[in-house]
């Protein structure tokens, strides 16, 4: 199977990998919809690795945490994380989702029947993830904030 | 969990299955020693112990303190190839649970799971229980009483996602987790420090600290720890044409070890690291997996399949205006099969409009970047799951 980087080397070979690795740090975690100028601010900790790639767009923040989930922070012209993806063990949806992991949680419990397959949309939030044990994978994006120009088919 | 409600989990060919299959938990005390056992479980699919699940497939589960005639039998348990290890409501275990031994780590605290499933999470310590199905026996297996009254649930397993802790939320009374791996979290959760995924914790009183767990003492599939016929397992069941109240069939134990358990002409289909297989929808490949514990097809987003979602409160399928006829490819990770299959999606919303059925054999929705071959997928095939190394040769699926 691919490794994660070389999938982002295969799907964008137009892109330009502006700089390899950078730290981050979960307190400066630019969540869904915050401004993404805290992503690298923070270089108290080493806890990932992280790759930006520009596209025409936007940029994707890639980096693979210590227990191996891969997050991906899509970052809107504006600045603004705009969808967050993510696949291996469950992350930290309150740290990803940031304000909106509450209304992730209400959103969810009010949706019938059982399964591993959730969607869930609010006025603005749109959440999908699917998996089995040990590996998860799932997106957040908010609908006011994707650039003009952008599928949702390519947040994944 | 009395065994009453089995009388309603089997409606129509009853007599006949149950005769063959032993019918769950009342027969499996019948051990022969040295025979071939009765390898044989029975499973139904449909609404579940609440009646508010859609394609979730169950089976009575026999638990008892280890080494006694201390028992119980757990109805409604969801046989499930997409986790490992057995997991049980605190409140279907009813008096047995005191009976059940608590695991403790070096400093004597109690060691506490936060089961991670998909945006969802499972809370309760782990316990020792001997577990039987059909004629087969575990002994001393480590399980998960999902009991959220033991501890409360640290901040960082709240963070993952909401805690199912009845039958309402969890749609079940157990979760019985027959994948190909043996321990719930493998090697991962074994050391402590930020590289753990966080299911095991060590609490003392009500302060909990994420701990490592040696992949032995983690809640473990058991039936990788039957004496025999501990290498995998079989789904059976029936096809469905169309959608029902209910839907019987059988999980076999063991692969090549019995008359009724050859692999025969069905084709492998082995894992990447990560349990997936490769699935190519329209010529894009995807990671997939087969599911038995997923209660639909589920697979990619409504703009790259070309269906809506259904409105809320059924957002998590699709609702196309008519059913639309898919195929997809599936490909072993690794050198093995290839092989195409076809599907049809219905609107959700037109099958659930049913209140009666509980078996939907065109029931799909969203997965994004995923292709999860759900319980629909299991209908009218027999799913191999060839468990890991040392007990199996696996992992691999095979069908």
């Amino acid at each position: 199977m691919l490794k994660p980087f070389q999938l982002i080397g295969l799907r964008m070979k137009s892109c330009v990998v502006i700089s390899v690795l950078f730290l981050y740090s979960p307190q400066s975690f630019a969540a869904l919809g915050d401004d993404a100028s805290s992503i690298n601010a923070d270089e108290a900790h080493l806890n990932a690795s992280v790759r930006v790639t520009a596209r025409a767009y936007y940029s994707i923040h890639e980096m693979q945490t210590a227990k191996g989930t891969v997050i991906r922070q899509y970052v809107s012209p504006a600045g603004r994380v705009f969808a967050i993806t993510w696949k291996g063990f469950s992350p930290d949806l309150q740290l990803l989702l940031g304000d909106h992991f509450n209304e992730y949680l209400v959103a969810a419990s009010q949706t019938a029947h059982h399964g591993r397959g959730v969607h869930v949309e609010t006025n603005d939030l749109v959440f999908d993830s699917g998996g089995h044990m040990r590996y998860v994978v799932g997106r957040a994006f908010l609908r006011s904030q994707i650039p003009s120009g952008v599928s949702t088919d390519e947040l994944r | 969990m009395s065994s009453g409600k089995l009388g309603f989990l089997f409606p129509g060919i009853p007599a006949l299955l149950c005769l063959w299959a032993g019918c769950g938990g009342s027969s499996s005390h019948n051990s022969s020693q040295g025979a071939a056992s009765n390898n044989v479980q029975a499973i139904v699919v449909n609404g579940g112990p609440q009646n508010n699940h859609v394609n979730g497939v169950f089976t009575t589960v026999t638990i008892c303190a280890p080494a006694s005639s201390n028992c119980q039998n757990i109805n409604a348990v969801l046989v499930d190839t997409g986790s490992f290890g057995l997991r049980v409501l605190a409140s279907a275990l009813g008096a047995l649970n005191s009976s059940l031994p608590q695991q403790k780590d070096g400093n004597g605290n109690p060691t506490v799971e936060c089961a991670q499933f998909v945006s969802s999470v499972v809370w309760g310590p782990v316990k020792s229980a001997d577990v039987r199905l059909a004629g087969e026996k575990a002994s001393s297996v480590p399980i998960q009483v999902i009991d959220p009254s033991v501890a409360p649930i640290p901040s960082a397993c709240k963070a993952i996602g909401p805690a199912e802790e009845d039958s309402t939320s969890l749609g079940a009374n157990g979760i019985l987790g027959i994948g190909f791996f043996v321990s719930d979290c493998g090697p991962a959760c074994a050391t402590a420090g930020s590289g753990n995924p966080g299911f095991y914790y060590s609490c003392s009183g009500s302060s909990c600290q994420s701990a490592g767990q040696p992949t032995n003492q983690q809640v473990q599939n058991p039936v990788a720890l039957f004496s025999q016929d501990n290498n995998g397992v079989i789904v059976q069941l029936p096809s469905a044409s169309s959608s029902a109240p209910s839907l019987s069939g059988s999980l076999i134990f063991g692969i090549g070890t019995q008359g009724n358990n050859a692999l025969g002409a069905a084709q492998t289909y082995r894992p990447d690291r990560n349990g997936n297989l490769k699935t190519n929808f329209k010529g894009t490949i995807y990671e997939g997996f087969l599911d038995s514990g997923s209660n639909a097809y589920f697979f990619l987003s409504s703009g790259a399949v070309g269906m809506p979602n259904c409105p809320n409160p059924e957002s998590d399928f699709y609702c196309p205006p008519s059913p639309v006829n898919l195929s997809a490819t599936n490909t072993s990770a690794s050198p093995g099969a290839t092989g195409t299959i076809n599907f049809t999606i219905d609107n959700a919303n037109t099958l659930f409009s049913s209140s009666t059925d509980a078996v939907f054999p065109t029931l799909g929705g969203s997965n994004p970047s995923t292709f999860d071959w759900g319980l629909p997928f299991f209908f009218g095939r027999n799913v191999f799951v060839a468990f890991e190394p040392p007990g199996g040769s696996g992992p691999y699926w095979a069908y």
